[in-house]
């Protein structure tokens, strides 16, 4: 095989990385590089420096150490069985990659994964590497993620926290069955026990750091974790309460959905066409009710149809509030914060606004619309000062809305 | 008419202060005029600049001054009067700034908004690019901000990039950071920028490889990185082919994981019927030597996986799963009812009177049962006990629903290019729908889900052995081995 270059390798490792949904880069601690030899900073909030044609924002360098893999993943390109192309950077080589892109302001920082290659503990021991090199020897101050393998040694995984602002292990499938069929080598108690050990490692990290100010701080933007829709069974339901368990058990800042894509040379034992890219949308959506909006994970499941899918028509949401018109309309001038989070088109913000003003003033209508985005999606379920909903909800649900029939009228029809 | 002349048009100080001054002084709105810069005394302006009263001391919520130190620096020449206006109302009325639906609240807030995304921008979209220079190098960019925002990112860059040189220009203002201090300039031109970098090759290597074309959403990206930010961007200049490309390469990609490999789907795009034939041929018989790279592997798994079923309550009573079995690269798949009391004792499908039935059947038809694939619409034996005996029972909606599942992922594995049903149970099962086998036989029909491949419908052998009359009988078995006999002239057509 001809030697790569850098330009090479950068296509093949970058295009088997692509697969991972994850790019955030918030919620890392407050950090510059002021006073350093280095560069890089951190500012809490991410910052996305491009926008894929797919959408997907560009915030971290996303990479793969190398697409090899003694693994056989069914879902995954990479897999032993498949047969891309391999490529390898060494450590240096993204190194040296990292700096020049963030230098030109590309990108916020690295998200470095890798497929497994000899051992665990060597493929892990080659990541903390890169980020070791990062922050010690070029005293970079921007954002790292590490992807860690869930059978390296805890001490690799320690150096790993101390030098990343987060790390990961992917769940990959939302149940045990799928794992054990798509993934034979992966086992969920390994990834289970692996994400405990961060869990506990996180929080005696902040333990320290509360009691001394100079205690290292041990992977600060927290864990995350990936799961693929609709590779295997699982429905919607159990997508969620899988989610909700993790959220719970383990702290989880973040669980990220990744649509099943059909990839080249996938597995015959793969789906072949992708489930709607709504799916994941509304996946997010529930999820989003979870963390923000305090629904409890039965209340989505009782949203959900009969296969226990959530309906891709309307938003989980507008679903819920649909199944529960008896608590609508609310007063806005009245209602508290929990009973106005419900109302389909008002979010966070806009409910935290409502409750400023309506301090000050009595709202009428023209109020909240100008305090939401889309008065006609909040007006059927809120009472104001000067409005009182006549339409009742059933008539904005889009699925009871007879849909207008296309005709042409027949000019000669008796 | 009193006019008031700031020193630039980001000059926070300047309007605090004098706005503080007149406030306290009680000075309407209306008689203020804000200039910015050396100011020209207007047509109206007959009494103009007057000396400010003496600063009055009142306080105004922290959240009002990080509003106004961003309203500053927006392009709307009414800001400094709008942020006036609000100043007074806070006088009188400290919390005014909560209410958020008042309207001078909210162009306020508005204001805000449009210069805190300008500023986020400018974050995200600046490209600095490398020029050599006798100290080392140094990096220059060139950016044009919608509003005055260029001293208000100035401490995002140093903090971010203080171990760096680099010189941000604008066409208002630029900045030159050493190291160490941090100087303007006057305003530039993009000509006075560099024009390329040789990095930006391997970015825009990144740019195109990390882009999964599988989820094409062009309007996201444009809500986010709106066009008129582009001409600075490198990597923009790759978009629309990348765009014009994905549906494509979706399609290889599918194409692709449908039995061959990538490069044989993408060179099959430019190539004549008489060759196309010829890469069907070869490709099949690849697919004879080496079914479907790890078909097996996943067939095997799938088994183990069915060996466990769960999804209806039919495990409870059976003896064990029976599975479908043949070669995986079957031109031909069978799918019956269900597997009856000797199948579910052998743990295989047609075993029984009606299995040798339709064995004979297809001897008599010419088709090797060993080069089909043979399973069942539902995969455990429904019965009632009756004595000793176990007696069967037609399986329900629910039960065919739960066990449609495994039915499509042995389809998926295979991809028989002929389906045929035997019986109203597996074409319910293969359709999703209940079916009328005496108007369904006989011909090929398109696969409901749209799969390839062709669909038939026949009777189940087990109907043969209930026909009373012997003439009727005799007659439905030939219909029977008729049915079959065109199914397999069909898949060798297909082959």
């Amino acid at each position: 095989m001809s030697r790569l270059d850098t330009r090479q390798k950068l296509a093949i490792l970058a295009d088997a990385a692509k697969y991972d949904a994850s790019c955030a880069s918030s919620g890392a601690k407050r950090r510059d590089s002021l006073g350093g030899k280095g560069i890089g900073s951190t500012e809490g909030m991410g910052i996305c420096h491009a926008y894929a044609p797919d959408g997907r924002c560009i915030s971290l360098l996303k990479i793969l150490l190398t697409n090899s893999c003694i693994f056989d993943c069914h879902y995954c390109i990479n897999r032993r069985s498949s047969n891309v192309r391999r490529a390898r950077f060494t450590t240096a080589e993204i190194v040296d990659l990292t700096l020049a892109f963030y230098r030109r302001n590309y990108i916020e920082g690295l998200f470095l994964s890798s497929g497994i290659i000899r051992s665990s503990d060597y493929t892990m021991e080659q990541i903390v590497e890169v980020a070791r090199s990062l922050r010690e020897d070029h005293d970079f101050r921007g954002y790292i993620h590490l992807k860690t393998i869930p059978d390296a040694d805890p001490e690799l995984i320690r150096r790993a926290g101390l030098y990343a602002d987060r790390l990961s292990i992917n769940v990959e499938l939302p149940t045990a069955e799928g794992l054990k069929r798509l993934a034979p080598e992966k086992d969920v108690r390994r990834i289970e026990g692996s994400m405990e050990t961060l869990k506990g490692a996180i929080d005696e990290g902040k333990d320290a750091k509360s009691r001394f100010r100079s205690a290292p701080a041990f992977a600060p933007a927290g864990q995350s974790t990936q799961m693929i829709v609709g590779a295997d069974g699982a429905n919607d339901g159990a997508i969620i309460a899988r989610a909700d368990t993790l959220y719970r058990t383990f702290r989880l800042r973040r669980v990220y959905y990744s649509a099943f894509s059909p990839i080249p040379d996938a597995s015959a034992v793969l789906p072949l066409r992708r489930p709607p890219l709504m799916r994941e949308h509304r996946l997010y959506q529930a999820d989003w009710m979870l963390r923000h909006y305090g629904y409890r994970v039965d209340e989505l499941a009782a949203s959900t149809d009969a296969a226990g899918n959530l309906p891709l028509d309307v938003d989980p949401k507008l679903a819920w509030a649909l199944a529960h018109r008896a608590l609508f309309p609310l007063d806005v001038n009245r209602a508290d914060r929990e009973q106005l989070l419900r109302v389909p088109g008002l979010g966070v913000r806009a409910v935290d606004r409502l409750l400023a003003a309506r301090r000050q003033r009595r709202l009428r209508l023209e109020d909240v619309a100008r305090l939401t985005v889309s008065i006609a999606k909040v007006r059927p379920f809120l009472i104001a000062a000067d409005w009182r909903p006549t339409v009742l909800a059933d008539a904005i649900d889009p699925r009871t809305r007879p849909a207008a029939e296309a005709r042409q009228l027949e000019l000669f029809a008796a | 008419m009193r006019v008031v002349s700031l020193a630039e048009e980001d000059d926070f100080e300047g309007w605090r202060d004098a706005a503080r001054a007149l406030a306290g002084a009680r000075a309407p709105a209306t008689d203020i005029s804000w200039r910015v810069g050396e100011s020209v005394v207007g047509l109206f302006d007959a009494a103009s600049s007057q000396p400010l009263p003496p600063a009055a001391t009142f306080t105004v919520p922290r959240a009002f001054i990080s509003l106004a130190e961003s309203v500053i620096c927006h392009s709307d020449p009414e800001r400094f009067a709008l942020l006036y206006a609000m100043l007074l109302r806070l006088r009188d009325r400290p919390a005014a700034l909560d209410d958020a639906a008042d309207p001078l609240v909210q162009r306020l807030e508005r204001l805000a908004k449009a210069v805190r995304r300008d500023i986020h921008k400018m974050h995200a979209f600046l490209r600095f690019r490398e020029v050599a220079t006798p100290e080392g190098p140094r990096y220059v960019a060139w950016f044009e901000p919608d509003h005055h925002i260029v001293r208000a990112v100035a401490g995002f860059f140093v903090r971010r990039f203080a171990g760096m040189r680099w010189s941000i220009l604008t066409p208002e203002l630029s900045l030159h950071w050493d190291g160490e201090i941090l100087a303007e300039g006057p305003g530039a031109a993009r000509g006075d920028a560099p024009s390329e970098d040789p990095t930006e090759e391997a970015w825009s290597t990144y740019y195109s490889a990390i882009f999964n074309p599988a989820r094409l959403s062009v309007g996201a990206m444009l809500k986010e990185m709106p066009k008129k930010y582009w001409k600075n961007l490198p990597e923009t200049a790759l978009v629309s082919g990348m765009i014009k490309e994905a549906r494509g390469r979706e399609a290889a990609m599918v194409a692709a994981s449908a039995g061959t490999d990538g490069k044989m789907a993408r060179a099959k795009a430019d190539l004549g019927d008489t060759e196309r034939e010829g890469l069907a041929a070869a490709d099949a018989a690849e697919r004879r030597l080496e079914p479907g790279g790890n078909a097996l592997a996943a067939w095997e798994a799938l088994l183990a996986e069915a060996k466990v079923c769960t999804r209806c309550h039919l495990y409870k009573h059976a003896t064990q799963t029976v599975f479908g079995e043949g070669p995986l690269d079957a031109r031909i798949m069978f799918i019956g009812e269900q597997p009856g009391d000797q199948e579910d004792l052998a743990g295989r499908p047609f075993v029984g009177p009606a299995g040798q039935l339709f064995d004979r059947a297809l001897v008599e038809a010419g088709v090797d049962r060993a080069r089909t694939y043979v399973t069942n619409a539902v995969k455990h034996f429904k019965f009632e006990p009756r004595g000793k005996r176990r007696i069967h029972q037609k399986p329900d909606g629910r039960e065919i629903e739960a066990c449609r599942w495994w039915i499509e992922q042995e389809r998926m594995l295979i991809r028989p290019p002929v389906i045929v049903a035997l019986g109203a149970t597996a074409g319910r099962s293969l359709f999703g729908r209940a079916v009328t086998i005496s108007r369904m036989r006989g011909e090929p029909h398109v696969l409901p889900d749209g799969e390839a491949g062709e669909a038939w419908v026949t009777v189940h052998p087990s109907f043969l052995l209930r026909v009373p009359d012997a003439d009727r009988k005799r007659e439905e078995y030939r219909r029977f081995v008729d049915d079959l006999h065109r199914i397999g002239e069909r898949a060798r057509a297909l082959a």
